[in-house]
Order: C-alpha cells, then sequence, then structure tokens
C-alpha cells in the first residue's frame, strides 16, 4: 500500500517543550488583547489565536506533521465540514430577517 | 459440534453454542446478528403501519384516537429509519460482504464490529422502551419546542435510543473506510473495487461525518426536556430552526445512507444478471462519493416553509437540483448497462429491475418538493410522504431484498425458492405501487399528512393504498416464510451460483471462518465477465477443515 | 483453532499481515473518530455562534461573569497536561517503561486539577443562581457589582429586562452543556488512562508496540484542542 505513515518519527524533547511554551505565550496573548476593544477584530484576533494554537497542537503533539496525508485529510474533512455547517446556517441566520414576512389575507 | 470430518467447516457450523455468536469477532456472524435484529424491528414498523392504514380505510376515527395515531406513525417512523434501514444494507450485507469483496480475513477493527451491533441492540433497546411505556408523539422528526417542551411522551427514551444507535453506525463507518484504505489484497486497486464497496464507501464517509451531529442534537434535546436547560426553548430566546438546522444536516445526508449502498447492491446485480461491466464504472464510482458530499448541502429543502430565509431557500434550492445530477448518472449508466447485455431475470434481477424504475420515481418527484414554490404547495403532505418511500421502499427496501437474495446463498450456503421469490417480487412490486402512487395524488389534492382523519373525498384513494398494503405485507410475509424455509429445506448451493464476477464468489459458500484459505490476488476489473477464470473458486480448496 | 501463519507476534492480530498495516490502521480509525468528535462538538459550536449573533450584549454579559483567571490558569493546566500526555508517548516510543507510566500519572494529575478548578466555578455560578435549568435567577445586581455589562455595550443594555436575563440564561445553558460535554470526555480521557497504566505495570509497550498509549494521546490533545477553542468562546468574547 502506498499510504504510508512514518509513526517511527521520535521528535526531540526540545521540540516538545518549544510548543509547550509557544502555546503559552499564545495563551497569554489571546487573553491580553481581548481587553482591548478592536471592533469586530476582537472575535477575529481570538478565533485566529485559537486556530494557530489549535494547529500546532496537530502538527507536533499529534504528530501530524510527519503523518500520511490522508490522515490530513480526515482531520481537515472534519473541520470543513463544520465550517460549512456553520456558513450555511448562518447564512439563514443572518439573512431571515432580510425580507419582511408576508401581510396576512 | 459437526459430526464427523467430512462435513465441510464454515463460519456457521465451526462452533455452535450462544457465546460462540454473542462474542464473535467474525464479521459474517456479526452481520447474521444485524439481520436479525433488524428483521425484528422491521417487524415492529410493519405492525405501526397496518394499524395507521387500518385507521386510514375510513375519514373518521373509528379504530384509533389522534393520540394513539401520533404515537403509531411516530413508532412506524422511529424503528423503520433509525433501528431498520440506515443499518439494512451496511450492517448486514456490507459486514458479511465488505472484508470478502476486499479480499481480507475480517475488518479492520473487530471489537469494534461487535461493539457496535451491541450498542445498536442498547439502542433499540431505548427504542422498544420508549415504546412499550406509551410511545412517542412527535413524528421521527422530533421538532423542538414541541418534542423539547410540550409532548408528554416518551422523548427522552427516544432521543436515548438514537443517541446509542448513532453510536453503532458511527463505529460501522469507521470501521468500512479503515477496512477499504487498509486492508484491499495485493492487486485490488481503487479503480478495481466492485461498486458495492464503493457505494459503503460513501454511506461511511456520511456515517462519520453526519451522524455526530444528529447524536448532540438529540441529546440536546433529551438534556433540555430531562433538566430543563433550555437549548431550543423560545422562552429564553431560543430558536427552533436551529433545531431543524441541525436535525436536518444528519437527516437528509441519511437517506444517502440509506440508499447508497443500495445502489451498490443494484450495480452488482444488474452486471451480474446482464453479463457485462457496469457501463462508465469510474463515472458511477465517483458518483458515490460526489451524492454523499453534495447531499450534506441540501440540508434547507426540508425548511423552505419553516421561515428559513428566503435566501439560503434558494441556495438549498439550486444545490438539491445539482445533486440530482450523480443520481440520475447511475441510472442512465445502469440502463447503459442493460442494452445489449445477455439479460436474465432472476430474483435479484427483479428487484433490481424495479429499483431502476421506483427510484426513478422517487428521485424526480424529489424535484418537485426541491421547487421552492410547489414545496409550499405540496409541503407536509401526502405528496411528501409517497415520494419518500418510493425512494426509501421502492428503492431501498427493493435493493436490500436483491441483495439478501443475491447473496443468501452465500450466506447460508443453500438457494431460495427461485419460482416463489420471482412470484414474491411482483407481489410486492404490485403492492408497492398500489400503496404509494395514490398518495402521490392524496398529497397534490392537499391531504395533509399525520392525521387520522380526513375529509370524504379523499377516500377511494386511501381504501387503495391500505389495499395495497395489504398486499406489499403479504408480499414481504411471503419472502420471509421462503428464505426461513430455505435454510432448512433449500437446496444447496454451490460456490458461485450465479457464475458472478467478485472474490466473495471465488470462496465456498457459506465462506470459511477466515474467508480465504488462501491469500488471494487480484489482476483484473471488477465484473470482467468476458474472462472465464473469473467463475473459479480457487480460494479456499485448501482442505475441507479450517486449520 | 490454531494460526496458520508462523511469524505472527502476540499483539499482532490475525487479519492483519504485518504490525506496520496493523498500526496504521489504528492510527487512522483514531483520526476517523477525531472528525466524529468534531462534528459532535460541532452541533454544539454552532448553536453558540448562532446564538451569540443573536444576543451579543446578553452573551459578552454573561461571558464577563465567568472568571477570566480560573479560565487561563485551566487553560495553563490543560496544554501542561498536552505536553506530559506527548511525554509520555515519546517514552513508549523510546522503550522506556518508567517514564511512560511517569507522564502518565503526570497527565492524570493535571486532567484532574483541571476537573477540580471545573468544580470551583460550577460551585460560584451555583451560589450565584447561574446554573442553566429551573434554578436559574438572573440578578441584575449582581451583574451591576461585577460590572459585567461591556462598556461597548453600556448604554444599549437595560440589566433590568427579563428578555435580557434569559438571554443571559441561554448564555449558560451553553456554558454548562460545552463544559460539562468537554469536562466528560477528560473524564473518560483519564478512565482509559487507568487501563494504559495497568498495561504499562505489566511491560506491556514498548517501540514496538505502542498504539494505545498513542491513540489515548491523540484522544487527549484533541480534547485539549476543544477546550482551545472554548477558553475564547466563553470566557474573552466579552471582556472589552
Ligand atoms: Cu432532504
Amino acid at each position: 500500500m502506498t499510504e504510508h505513515s512514518g509513526n517511527h518519527h521520535i521528535m526531540p524533547l526540545k521540540i516538545y517543550l518549544g510548543v509547550f511554551l509557544a502555546l503559552m505565550v499564545l495563551t497569554i496573548l489571546t487573553v491580553w488583547v481581548a481587553f482591548y476593544d478592536l471592533g469586530f477584530l476582537n472575535v477575529f484576533v481570538a478565533v485566529t489565536i485559537a486556530c494557530v494554537k489549535a494547529y500546532i497542537v496537530l502538527l507536533y503533539f499529534m504528530h501530524l506533521r510527519y503523518n500520511a496525508r490522508i490522515l490530513w485529510l480526515t482531520a481537515a474533512a472534519g473541520f470543513i465540514w463544520f465550517v460549512l455547517l456553520t456558513a450555511f446556517t448562518v447564512s439563514d441566520v443572518l439573512t431571515r430577517g432580510w425580507l419582511p414576512p408576508p401581510e396576512a389575507w | 459440534m459437526e459430526s464427523g470430518d467430512t462435513k465441510r467447516k464454515h463460519y456457521l457450523n465451526i462452533e455452535n453454542t450462544p457465546q460462540s455468536w454473542l462474542l464473535t469477532l467474525d464479521h459474517k456472524r456479526i452481520g447474521i446478528l444485524y439481520l436479525v435484529t433488524i428483521l425484528l424491528f422491521f417487524f415492529l414498523g410493519g405492525v405501526a403501519a397496518v394499524l395507521f392504514r387500518l385507521e386510514l380505510l375510513t375519514p373518521d376515527a373509528h379504530l384509533v384516537e389522534h393520540e394513539t395515531y401520533n404515537r403509531l406513525f411516530t413508532m412506524h417512523g422511529v424503528t423503520m429509519i433509525f433501528f431498520f434501514l440506515i443499518p439494512s444494507i451496511p450492517a448486514v450485507l456490507g459486514n458479511f460482504l465488505l472484508p470478502i469483496m476486499i479480499g481480507a480475513r475480517d475488518m479492520a477493527f473487530p471489537r469494534i464490529n461487535l461493539a457496535s451491533w451491541y450498542v445498536f441492540t442498547a439502542g433499540g433497546l431505548f427504542g422498544l422502551a420508549a415504546i412499550v411505556f406509551g410511545g412517542v408523539d412527535t413524528g421521527w422528526t422530533f421538532y423542538t419546542p414541541y418534542s423539547s417542551t410540550y409532548a408528554n411522551s416518551n422523548v427522552i427514551l427516544a432521543a436515548l435510543g438514537i443517541f446509542i444507535a448513532g453510536f453503532a453506525s458511527i463505529m460501522t463507518g469507521l470501521n468500512f473506510i479503515v477496512t477499504i484504505h487498509k486492508m484491499r489484497a495485493p492487486g485490488l486497486t481503487w479503480f478495481r473495487l466492485p461498486l458495492f464497496i464503493w457505494g459503503q464507501y460513501a454511506t461511511a464517509i456520511i456515517m462519520i461525518l453526519g451522524t455526530p451531529v444528529i447524536a448532540i442534537t438529540v441529546l440536546l434535546v433529551g438534556i433540555e426536556r430531562l433538566f430543563g436547560v433550555g437549548i431550543f426553548d423560545p422562552a429564553i430566546g431560543g430558536d427552533p430552526l436551529l433545531f431543524q438546522h441541525l436535525f436536518w444536516f444528519y437527516s437528509h445526508p441519511a437517506v444517502y445512507i440509506m440508499i447508497l449502498p443500495g445502489m451498490g447492491v443494484i450495480s452488482e446485480v444488474i452486471a451480474c444478471f446482464s453479463r457485462k461491466r457496469i457501463f462508465g464504472y469510474h463515472v458511477v464510482a465517483f458518483s458515490s462519493l460526489a451524492i454523499a458530499i453534495l447531499g450534506f448541502f441540501v440540508w434547507g429543502h426540508h425548511m423552505f416553509v419553516s421561515s428559513q430565509s428566503m435566501y439560503a431557500g434558494m441556495i438549498f434550492s439550486i444545490l438539491s437540483f445539482l445533486v440530482a445530477i450523480p443520481s440520475a448518472i447511475k441510472v442512465f449508466n445502469w440502463t447503459a448497462t442493460l442494452y445489449k447485455g445477455s439479460i436474465s431475470l432472476d430474483t435479484p434481477m427483479l428487484y433490481a429491475l424495479g429499483f431502476i424504475g421506483l427510484f426513478t420515481i422517487g428521485g424526480l418527484t424529489g424535484l418537485f418538493l426541491a421547487t421552492m414554490a410547489i414545496n409550499i404547495h405540496v409541503h407536509d403532505t401526502y405528496f411528501v410522504v409517497a415520494h419518500f418511500h418510493y425512494v426509501m421502499v421502492g428503492g431501498m427496501l427493493m435493493a436490500f431484498l436483491g441483495g439478501i437474495h443475491f447473496w443468501w446463498p452465500k450466506m447460508f450456503g443453500r438457494m431460495y425458492p427461485e419460482a416463489w421469490g420471482r412470484f414474491a417480487a411482483i407481489v410486492i412490486f404490485v403492492g408497492f405501487n398500489l400503496t404509494f402512487f395514490p398518495q402521490f395524488i392524496l398529497g397534490y389534492l392537499g391531504m395533509p399528512r399525520r392525521y387520522h382523519v380526513y375529509p370524504e373525498e379523499f377516500q377511494v384513494l386511501n381504501v387503495m393504498s391500505t389495499a395495497g398494503a395489504s398486499i406489499l405485507g403479504a408480499g414481504y410475509l411471503m419472502v420471509f416464510v421462503y428464505l426461513v424455509w430455505s435454510l432448512f429445506k433449500g437446496r444447496r448451493s454451490v460456490s458461485n451460483p450465479w457464475c458472478a464476477a467478485g472474490l466473495e464468489w471465488r470462496v465456498s459458500s457459506p465462506p470459511p471462518q477466515h474467508n480465504f484459505k488462501k491469500a488471494p490476488v487480484v489482476d483484473r476489473d471488477a465484473y470482467d465477465y468476458t474472462d472465464e477464470d473469473v467463475y473459479k473458486s480457487d480460494y479456499d480448496s485448501g482442505g475441507t477443515s479450517d486449520g | 483453532m490454531a494460526e496458520t501463519e508462523t511469524s505472527h507476534p502476540d499483539h499482532l492480530a490475525h487479519h492483519f499481515d504485518s504490525v506496520e498495516q496493523q498500526r496504521e490502521s489504528a492510527s487512522f480509525g483514531m483520526w476517523l473518530f477525531i472528525a466524529q468528535e468534531i462534528m459532535f462538538f460541532g452541533g454544539l459550536f454552532l448553536g453558540y455562534i448562532v446564538y451569540r449573533i443573536k444576543y451579543p450584549m446578553a452573551f459578552a454579559t454573561g461571558s464577563n461573569l465567568l472568571s477570566i483567571e480560573w479560565g487561563a490558569f485551566n487553560t495553563a493546566v490543560l496544554i501542561g497536561s498536552s505536553l506530559t500526555m506527548a511525554l509520555a508517548v515519546r517514552a513508549a516510543q523510546t522503550g522506556n517503561n518508567r517514564l511512560i507510566i511517569r507522564w502518565i500519572l503526570a497527565t492524570m494529575l493535571l486532567g484532574s486539577v483541571f476537573l477540580g478548578v471545573k468544580v470551583v466555578e460550577y460551585k460560584d455560578k451555583y451560589d450565584h443562581q447561574l446554573v442553566a435549568g429551573p434554578m436559574f435567577e438572573f440578578d441584575a445586581d449582581y451583574v451591576l457589582e461585577r460590572e459585567a455589562v461591556p462598556a461597548v455595550y453600556a448604554d444599549d443594555i437595560d440589566v433590568h429586562d427579563p428578555q435580557f436575563g434569559s438571554n443571559v440564561h441561554l448564555f449558560y445553558s451553553f456554558y454548562f452543556v460545552m463544559t460539562g460535554m468537554h469536562a466528560l470526555h477528560m473524564i473518560i480521557g483519564i478512565g482509559v488512562m487507568i487501563w494504559l497504566l495497568v498495561k504499562a505495570y505489566r511491560k506491556r509497550f514498548g517501540p514496538d508496540y505502542y498504539s494505545p498509549v498513542e491513540m489515548t494521546g491523540l484522544y487527549w490533545h484533541f480534547v485539549d484542542i476543544v477546550w482551545i477553542f472554548l477558553f475564547p468562546m466563553l470566557y474573552l468574547m466579552g471582556r472589552h
């Protein structure tokens, strides 16, 4: 079979500690930035930082960086499906009020 | 144990203690366990259908009152959908055949496979408890806030049952995908796979990405009822439409969980009984994936009159039209396969031909319903009921029966009586159409679904429908009786009674415990009916005992 | 019946051809399970997003009643437990049995700290009648006292409006269901780790066979990721 996952890859301790520190720094950053009023950017920044953190966990703690493409695809499918579920539903919620309800007859 | 060594050992007779069945890790036995379990639910759902069809013989409430009637159609919907149709082909035929068809000794995760049956049975017991303690009256759709706040029936039990059974479905899907990816025999490339496998694969994608959403949704309804933690409760600003979005995000694709494996069966049967490779193999394979993926993003067509945004409705309507394309591709390609094939009309083929016709009617009326303006006219009428049953019963159940007949000799090593089989197939076809075609007309004339009384002018069509249901029921009963009879008295089957291509026909009937005594190597495409080699039963010729 | 294959190690199931195939199947299966989990939590996240769009002010106010200190502390604890879990997997890869046990114990400990903090937080919400459900009692004075109304909404919010109070209730429905579901996943994870410990004490793991440790690790990191999103969604989004 061509799909191959290099699970034998043993990462040096330094990387694990570096990842841990990066996650901590990002946590502090997201708390710090939350106290500033950036308008709609607040949500954007918070979600972006969370995504970066999740991405780091996926890459290093969950070894996705060294794994087969099919595992990437699986994780991505879950994420994309959630985004699409949300996008379609929110598109309804946001546009529901655009057209006034029909008058009674 | 069997007497003497002269008898060939296979998965059925290798050991027959209760624990050898209840603790089995053999995918074939698990398939049989599922078969027995879902038949029980089919029977229950059928009883409910008989009762409310009888009630609908007359315009007035003669047999049951509205309270009971609501519980009956809910029982019918819940058991048929969640406990029969969804597991039917994947968990029975899929479990039994998938490893053999790809040349594997078992599923990738046999323990998870067995666990899925236990989880399913546990979910089923909750569903049964809901019925025994008085039933549920919300309809199978569990719309909030009725289900979460107002209904005073066993919503929690039913919701828990569906929640639990959902995980059985997820386990099955997970097993299928890993097995198809990792366990194929040498030489069995993706485009040599039987289309049945492609269908199961597409189904498994939906099971994994869709089922968890219904699980959390019914769990939230349960939490809201049990602890009063309002999620959909309008009193605190909850949005009942959120429930409908979540519900249909699963429940529309669930229709494809029910139909895609059926389409896989039809591809196998059509190829075998017209002695031809499926026309446009690649396109048919990809159309399964296209249906699975596109089918996720059409769910809003159930909500056109729910105060869903008109704009979202338009998008959902367009996407619903698009999903008809891959379905139509399949129908055209099956028809093209028949062209100039040497067709024999054995029982499985009768079901397959029935499937093509009825599925086409069901699919085309689906386009009516996806059109927003027409949907408003026929919404929540018998038109929807008829459409749904043309796809689910005319489509899926036909495919299930066709598949059961096709692989019956493989599963049990016995032939069913062919004449009875053909007769029953025709009875079922006639009964089905008599039951559900009048419902198209009823719905178009405006008879709403889910009512136990109706204006008198609808009686003629309703009587036709009930008469048809009786014929349909008699047909099912006939099938059940002769299949059980054949288990004991049927003619013994050879390895490949249909001279069909495919690895499952190259092991003996019933297959040995670990499927293959000699590891299979595949060197040809699927449905290669030009090559005489495919009929050899050469992968278990290694002796009479199972090593 | 006896196996005909000759070179089957104990931990290789009969239906696999090689250890490699078995390991790849296990991790593929686990990732599919994680995809499934994403959609499971996805339903909840979607609900939260829809209501936050509808009731931004009530959700911001509800969020401000949570303790950001405890939330941040727990985030750190959980990230720490992800680190120890990753180190447990690494110990299994290098075949150091003592370290496997030690790091799993550390992960369980950190997980328990997280759950303990959660109990403290739930208790606080209980004291102020903020537990979603029939006992929820919106106390406008408490909101004012905590200065929970975000400055940007100060002019638009009438905390005494019962509609506003019930929308805050909705926020707490999500707070409890989401953190509750997350905590349940952690409890399950800790339960699985007990099983891992038993196996580790029996010296079952080594460089050739450590799938259970690795799979539990994947699960635990996924639970961590869920929290990475829950923390800003529940605790931070109304601070300014
Ligand atoms: Cu639909």
